[in-house]
């Protein structure tokens, strides 16, 4: 009987990740023809972090149905990097937040997906706007104290890039989530290794992250292929777990900038530059379409 | 002609201490935060009462603002705590993206605004305050008069949905409005009738105003007072209907020319109703140390210049 039952897991848990994959592909779809639509944005980071908003967002936040600004009773997550809107877009509409051929206006006059996130238009699925980088985890911290007030025992998730780590107002934040023992937070970071204007190490190297954030009393997980969904399922449900220790939780997330197109990995050259139609054709090849284009 | 008289003299930020700690008793999803100055924003009754939603950051005033913006997600009504200076232009990014475009609940509370903050100097006294969050789409901005006043919109502003900037300052000043008043956010306020010259003012201004009146009223000219303690929205209507009988104007605050009241006035008038314009205001300059009463004095900023710039803009009528 409990053989049979664990047999039934393991193909859920099969049968989900391939519906995972799927969805993450046709994310890259939404990415690509996006960005090629308005000549603009920003595909290398999307790209990255695609499977890491898959999995959130369908495996690992406690999600009520429809959007409520205040996030009473549910998981809430914010986006600090918010040049990577395409992907989060995208998520946000696979997983019923707005309609999916909305995102047919990304960057357009008049459209509630702006070139960065925001609340102003009223796009379901965002709670503040970011663009403007380093303030996401301060936002986050006050979501993550509001809960406690509140006694709601759901969680908050943040996205941030490495290279924001370079703003100072990320390190008011980081010192004071724990001592206030900020516990219902997972702040997670897109280790990419990569800026506009080259390697963060040869930008302005920050050494060892990790390093840095343990020093300021935090809890540190890795990721390393921060691109494998079982990785990061893994990886947030371990974070996850952590929780309530009265220490705040940071996942480093080892991502490839580009990832899922050959010629956009290895490389920041596609930080915040659009493919023409021939690398469009080129890269759509790499990524078939699987629940149907917007 | 009604004459205004006081019986004490207290800080407007104690008028704000006093105006939070109602609050906490009154309204449960208001919260509070200070960068380490909780004895010099007088919080700490709130503090005391509440100590469950009250966040001490510390010096990192950047952070404090986004907490209060994330705070703000979870229905609070958070209330930030720094001096006028902190409270802007350092953390003037984080306002205008995760408060202002976010459209966030905030109300930024600021104290020890403008040059009557003394001695501490120019690094401290900020005249640029008002001018860079007017700018701000969708900021309210109030500067009250007095103790009176300022616990009397602190209250006011916790109904309000939407991002506030509430501007006082540190000096003990007369006490002349009434106690318990209702304050209205965006209504200007007429304290005293008269026919040759208008005088708006805000903050610490509006006693110099009244100080003012009554010498110019003694040598037979008739000023009409008006206490603007709402700097956005304005009160354009009131504005017009008082020039319209008076023919002139004097705005008066303790803020640069340049972004201040006096501008928002001015553009009221060009529009509506063209008419000689005075500006008490300091003159593009950066503050320095000293006593209230002498930086007030040097600058510009008091009733001595109200009376001279109310003559010369009456002659101007003339013109």
């Amino acid at each position: 009987m409990g053989h049979h039952i664990i047999k039934f897991i393991i193909i859920k848990i099969i049968y989900m990740q391939n519906n995972l994959n799927e969805l993450t592909t046709q994310v890259r779809r939404d990415i690509l023809r996006m960005v090629h639509k308005v000549n603009s944005g920003h595909p290398g980071g999307s790209l990255g972090c695609a499977e890491f908003l898959v999995v959130l967002y369908n495996e690992i936040m406690n999600r009520k149905e429809g959007f409520e600004m205040d996030g009473y009773d549910e998981d809430i997550f914010f986006l600090s990097n918010g040049h990577i809107s395409p992907v989060f877009y995208s998520v946000l509409a696979r997983t019923g937040y707005f309609p999916v051929k909305e995102l047919n206006t990304f960057r357009l006059l008049n459209s509630r997906l702006q070139g960065h996130p925001t609340t102003h238009e009223g796009l379901p699925g965002v709670r503040i706007a970011s663009g403007s980088l380093g303030q996401g985890l301060s936002v986050a911290i006050g979501a993550a104290e509001a809960k406690k007030i509140n006694n709601d025992s759901n969680l908050v998730y943040l996205l941030m890039g490495d290279g924001e780590l370079q703003e100072g107002q990320n390190w008011e934040a980081i010192m004071y989530a724990s001592a206030k023992k900020i516990d219902n937070l997972i702040a997670t970071v897109d280790l990419n290794g990569k800026q506009i204007d080259g390697a963060t190490d040869d930008v302005l190297p920050m050494g060892s992250i990790k390093e840095k954030f343990e020093a300021f009393g935090w809890d540190v997980l890795e990721v390393e292929n921060g691109n494998n969904i079982d990785d990061i399922s893994k990886g947030l449900l371990i974070a996850k777990s952590l929780c309530g220790n009265k220490k705040p939780i940071c996942v480093l997330l080892k991502t490839m900038m580009g990832n899922g197109v050959d010629f956009m990995m290895h490389t920041h050259a596609w930080h915040g530059k659009a493919p023409n139609d021939e690398q469009l054709i080129s890269a759509l090849s790499q990524n078939k379409e699987t629940l149907g284009d917007y | 002609m009604k004459e205004y008289t006081y019986t004490e003299k207290k800080d407007t930020r104690s008028g704000f201490g006093a105006g939070l700690a109602e609050l906490g008793r009154k309204n449960p999803n208001v919260v509070a935060l200070c960068a380490d100055l909780i004895g010099s924003l007088k919080m700490n009754k709130f503090i005391e009462e509440n100590p469950n939603r009250f966040f001490q950051v510390g010096i990192a005033e950047a952070n404090m603002m986004g907490i209060a913006a994330g705070l703000t997600i979870g229905g609070k009504i958070p209330f930030t705590g720094t001096f006028a200076n902190f409270s802007t232009g350092r953390v003037y990014d984080q306002i205008r993206q995760s408060i202002a475009y976010s459209g966030k609940n905030v109300k930024i509370c600021a104290s020890h605004a403008g040059v009557t903050l003394g001695e501490d100097g120019a690094t401290h006294q900020i005249l640029e305050d008002i001018g860079l969050m007017k700018m701000l789409p969708g900021m309210v901005v109030i500067n009250p008069c007095d103790y009176n006043q300022t616990k009397a919109a602190t209250i006011a502003i916790a109904d309000y949905v939407g991002p506030v900037y509430l501007r006082f300052g540190r000096p003990a000043v007369p006490v002349f409005t009434p106690e318990n008043q209702v304050f209205e956010i965006g209504k200007a306020i007429k304290l005293t009738e008269g026919s040759d010259v208008t005088i708006i003012a805000t903050g610490h201004l509006v006693w110099e105003a009244l100080e003012a009146s009554k010498f110019l009223n003694k040598q037979g000219v008739s000023t009409e007072v008006i206490n603007v303690h709402t700097i956005k929205p304005l009160d354009e209507k009131a504005i017009i209907k008082s020039v319209s009988k008076t023919g002139c104007v004097v705005t008066a605050e303790e803020h640069n020319f340049l972004g201040g009241l006096g501008e928002s006035v001015a553009r009221v008038l060009v529009k509506n109703k063209p008419v000689p314009q005075e500006f008490v205001a300091t003159n593009d300059t950066f503050g320095e140390s000293g006593t209230p009463a002498q930086l007030m004095d040097k600058y510009g900023i008091n009733y001595k210049s109200i009376i001279e710039l109310s003559l010369k803009v009456i002659k101007r009528k003339e013109e």
